[in-house]
């Protein structure tokens, strides 16, 4: 069901909240209740998989360990995605607040914050507001975050390798199971999530599951943040209602030549004109961090998925086959087949190792690349070839 | 533990105990999944990705080797998608791979070929060839190991056999995407890290990425150079895995066969590095002893106790570099390969009467370190290289294959003499606690006149693959002369893999542990797991060599290393007395601090 029109809101960076006031009032309640709302109010992560964060601390909650930490993925490596670093400058003790939450209902006196290593000038005024902050609930609950930056690698911001990363590790990406809930950094049960999603979680304590849960649709509830580039007049971060159609995107943020978008970033969907009518942004229908990226017909197509194919080869881990030699063969591949060196059903054997690198790679990077892909080549096979 | 996990593979059903993954419930019921970065031996990657299968309900394929066997499940090993996928990932891996296999020194030894033999049906490699458009480098300076990166598959078997078997991470994971690799210390060449040449990773390669540098040709060479006289020793552990790499179970004692081969080769004289393992206890038993009574009696403040042994070069190097403040701690023995070189091109020449400049030193050993340790500045004490070429268990194999020889068949040989005649003692040094165990053979009975109190003089205590064994001797009833220790506990301990020589030599650092002796041997479970033995080594195949060696102990004649009718020779007529001037000369030596990375 698509929603009619496209709504703006205005939540997260609106600029009324007294943090210490809603931490006191939801600190005042049980665990129990707090998860329910959260469960109750349909938050699913802002970090790309979309997993229902009410389960998510849930599991967490109940696993039995001495130690449990709660970590904000703030690692924002997605191309075109620069939401995180918005909400972090703009309004960071919402995201504080979001982890003290999280802390309370797992019951961590650790956190966490994994911060993109080109947001190092983000530091200075975020240790600031930090200061500030474990100064105001000093006496509300033992709790105290850790910002800890990461170094430039696309792949750390994959949870499992951040763990890794921030245990003093390369950032190689871990089997799974177990899952973080089970076993986390340092092996512990740890709930990471997206900037967005702990400040949604906080919203969701401030203003109740429910006006929450008005907005959206039944599988994709609440707002979320785009980070809107590419060709449009009107470049920039919005705050918008899930569940609209592309169609109605464009009307608004389209510079009138629009001949596709990206959603989701390199690791995301391509999606083409004749599509934007039927296609919803939401997790029924092309899910997103928040990257949207709009092309116009003056783009080829053939140079984008170039472009994302040797991001891809360069920020794979490296350690798994399918996504390591993966990556380089679409490239290599669809320079063959531009050079005339390799015939245009090439393509197809590439769309099919595609399919393998989708099922058979350890991590979600190695996993999505088929998106942007099979979704660029299907719609544009023409202009991979002439 | 009770097997409470039922699912169901390809459709049978399957037991199995909790914990265990869908590849250990497939292999339960011989169901054949491919894999190439799990080792037994290692933890879990899951990054080669050949094992996935279908788990009916999940949306991608999971690795087999790392994915929980869980009630209920429902696995396919082969079905259309497994398939599509595997033989897709065996061509990404063949097109990053260097596969000029008819010129690999582990050609039909590779399972990365043994995957395309069954797999491959086109005739065609399917994507493109990457392996012009990176920069290969092959790494040969290193006199024990090779590292060629144009065949390196990055299933990170090595790395993982560096940092958790032995915990020397000379190997690691470098850079990202497709520039990852594996690397050293700021990609120093192998010789110039932290690297102790053990060979585990050589063991443990799928691919010919990790070899031995070999001496084939160089030995082959000798023998057919008439001015020379070519001897040969062989070392404790080889006899009993040089049958695996020749038709023979693994645990098939081929002492006979071999010694036969070797004969037929061509070498001049067959003779055994056991010899001097009988001759190393002599040296290092009076060594302890003699340490003992200086701390106990003298009270000289310079003594160095705990006493390591100093027959594993593995363990040298790895002392050198990661604990250079106990160099003194070890033993100044030589090790028996050495021991031998020293002898071959001294005594033995002067017995024989050989010009020791026409004598070519050829070890046969179960391990790489040797070759390093055959290089040695320190191991020149004939006046000559003392032992001038080092050949693997596997590199003798290759020699007898090319002999044309069919090993099955050969009949049993004797060691030539002199130099050929050993005992019981000798041969356990190739497993775990085998030196210890002759040590306490000899030293107990130089102390109080009687044998060891241990049926059959079998230490089992020492035994067994415990990584870390603690036992203490009391000594009672002793001789005038060693009536100082007189009710003593002589404290010892045996270890075996770095990891655990780490642990012992930690714990002695920070006073945990009060040690008088101390056996540690490079490789997982002595000489018998070194890294120049047969591949595949695991615990079985460990176990079962193991037993084979002690098998041969008990069927030795003699079983205490100062009763070797040659050992009591060559000190009457050569060296006078265990730590004489000579033996001080040809048999001992001091090793260097190195640096720490
Ligand atoms: C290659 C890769 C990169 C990722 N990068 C990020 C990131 O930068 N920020 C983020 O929040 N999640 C990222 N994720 C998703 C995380 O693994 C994880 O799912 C997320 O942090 C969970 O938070 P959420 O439930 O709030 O979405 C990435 C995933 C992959 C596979
Ligand atoms: S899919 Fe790619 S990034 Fe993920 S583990 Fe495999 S190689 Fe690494």
């Amino acid at each position: 069901m698509t929603k009619n029109k496209l709504k703006r809101i205005d939540l997260i960076f609106h600029e009324d909240c007294e943090c210490r006031q809603v931490l006191e009032k939801t600190f005042s309640r049980s665990n129990d209740e707090i998860i329910n709302d959260i469960l109750e109010s349909g938050l699913k992560g802002r970090g790309g998989a979309g997993f229902p964060t009410g389960l998510k601390w849930k599991f967490t909650a109940e696993q039995p360990a001495d130690e449990r930490f709660v970590i904000c993925n703030a690692d924002e490596g997605e191309p075109g995605t620069f939401k995180d670093r918005e909400i972090l400058f703009k309004v960071p003790s919402k995201v504080f607040s979001g982890m003290a939450v999280c802390a309370k209902v797992i019951g961590a006196k650790k956190g966490y914050i994994y911060l993109r290593g080109e947001y190092r000038f983000l530091l200075p005024e975020l240790q600031k507001a930090l200061g500030a902050f474990h100064r105001d609930i000093k006496d509300l609950i033992d709790f105290e975050i850790i910002i800890q930056m990461g170094s430039g690698a696309y792949i750390c911001g994959e949870e499992s390798a951040l763990f890794e990363s921030m245990e003093g590790k390369r950032g190689e990406p871990r089997n799974k199971p177990p899952y973080p809930t089970i076993s986390g950094f340092k092996d512990k049960p740890t709930v990471i999530n997206n900037v967005e999603t702990l400040v949604y979680a906080f919203m969701i304590c401030k203003h109740g599951p429910l006006s929450f849960k008005e907005l959206g649709t039944s599988d994709s509830r609440g707002s979320k943040v785009f980070s809107v580039s590419g060709d449009t007049p009107i470049a920039g971060i919005y705050e918008l209602e899930l569940g609209m159609s592309l169609e109605h995107f464009v009307e608004e943020f389209g510079d009138g030549d629009t001949k596709a978008v990206q959603v989701g970033g390199a690791a995301g969907f391509c999606v083409p004109r004749k599509k934007l009518k039927e296609t919803i942004i939401g997790f029924e229908g092309v899910p997103t961090g928040g990257s949207m990226k709009v092309f116009n017909s003056s783009r080829s197509m053939y140079n984008v998925l170039h472009n994302y194919l040797e991001f891809f080869e360069e920020e794979s881990c490296g350690q798994c086959t399918p996504c390591r030699v993966g990556c380089q063969q679409l490239l290599k591949g669809i320079e063959a087949v531009k050079k005339g060196e390799k015939k245009a059903i090439y393509l197809d054997q590439l769309l099919k190792l595609s399919e393998t690198m989708k099922l058979a790679s350890k991590c979600g990077l190695g996993q999505s690349v088929a998106n942007s892909f099979s979704s660029i080549v299907d719609n544009f096979r023409e202009e991979m070839i002439y | 533990m009770a097997k409470n996990i039922k699912l169901k593979i390809d459709g049978v059903d399957v037991q199995v105990e909790d914990g265990k993954t869908v590849l250990d419930a497939a292999r339960a019921i011989n169901v054949h999944i491919p894999t190439l970065c799990y080792h037994e031996d290692l933890c879990v990657a899951g990054n080669c990705r050949v094992c996935v299968v279908e788990v009916t309900g999940a949306k991608a394929l999971v690795a087999s080797c790392a994915m929980p066997a869980t009630d209920g499940m429902d696995v396919l090993t082969n079905s259309l998608k497994v398939r599509a996928a595997r033989k897709n990932i065996i061509e990404l891996l063949l097109s990053e791979h260097n596969a000029d296999c008819t010129m690999c020194y582990k050609n039909k030894k590779c399972e990365l070929q043994d995957l395309a033999s069954e797999y491959k049906t086109s005739g065609e490699q399917l994507f493109i060839d990457l392996v012009p458009l990176k920069d290969y480098t092959i790494d040969n300076f290193s006199p024990s190991i090779i590292k060629d990166d144009s065949k390196c598959i990055r299933c990170q078997r090595c790395v993982r056999t560096c940092e958790e078997l032995q915990h020397v991470s000379a190997l690691g994971v470098a850079y990202k995407g497709d520039k990852m690799k594996i690397s050293t210390f700021f990609e120093n060449p192998m010789y110039d890290v932290v690297c102790t040449n053990c060979g585990q990773c050589i063991n443990r390669c799928p691919t010919g990425s990790l070899i031995e540098r070999n001496y084939v040709d160089e030995v082959w060479d000798a023998i057919y150079d008439e001015k020379k006289h070519v001897v040969v020793q062989t070392a404790p552990a080889t006899r009993v895995a040089l049958g695996e790499d020749l038709g023979f179970e693994a645990g098939h004692v081929v002492t006979g066969k071999m010694v036969s081969a070797l004969k037929r080769v061509g070498f001049d004289s067959v003779l055994d590095t056991d010899f001097s393992a009988d001759l190393t206890i002599m040296e290092e038993g009076t060594e302890l002893l003699t340490r003992l009574k200086k701390a106990l009696v003298d009270k000289d403040p310079t003594v160095k106790l705990p006493m390591a042994t100093s027959c594993s070069p593995g363990w040298i190097k790895f002392i050198e570099h990661t604990f250079p403040e106990y160099l003194d701690n070890l033993s100044t023995c030589k090790s028996p390969q050495q021991m031998f070189g020293a002898l071959a091109k001294t005594y033995y020449a002067k017995k024989r009467d050989i010009d020791p400049a026409d004598i070519v030193s050829v070890s046969i050993m179960p391990c790489t370190a040797k070759k390093f340790e055959a290089d040695r500045p320190e191991m020149r004490s004939s006046g000559y290289k003392d032992v001038d070429y080092v050949l693997t268990t596997r590199e003798l194999a290759r020699m007898i294959k090319q002999a044309g020889l069919d090993f099955l068949s050969l009949p049993e040989e004797n060691y030539d003499s002199i130099m050929g005649e050993s005992t019981g003692a000798a041969v356990i040094f190739g497993a775990t606690g085998g030196v210890m165990e002759a040590a306490l053979r000899t030293a107990y009975e130089i102390v109080t006149g009687r044998e060891v109190p241990f049926e059959n003089l079998n230490i089992t205590p020492v035994r067994g693959m415990d990584g870390v064994k603690e036992v203490t001797v009391k000594i009672e009833g002793t001789l005038p002369d060693w009536n100082f220790l007189e009710g003593a506990e002589l404290k010892t301990v045996t270890a075996h893999g770095l990891t655990n020589a780490k642990y012992v030599m930690e714990r002695v650092k920070s006073g945990e542990a009060d040690y008088h002796f101390i056996e540690i041997m490079a490789c997982p479970g002595g000489c018998i797991g070194g890294g120049g033995q047969p591949i595949p080594t695991n615990m079985e195949i460990r176990k079962k060599r193991t037993e084979a060696i002690y098998m041969e102990d008990t069927g030795k004649p003699i079983r205490k290393s100062h009763e070797n009718p040659e050992v009591v020779a060559i000190y009457k007529e050569f060296l006078g007395e265990p730590l004489s001037h000579k033996s001080h000369e040809l048999l001992h030596t001091h090793y260097k601090a190195r640096q720490r990375y």
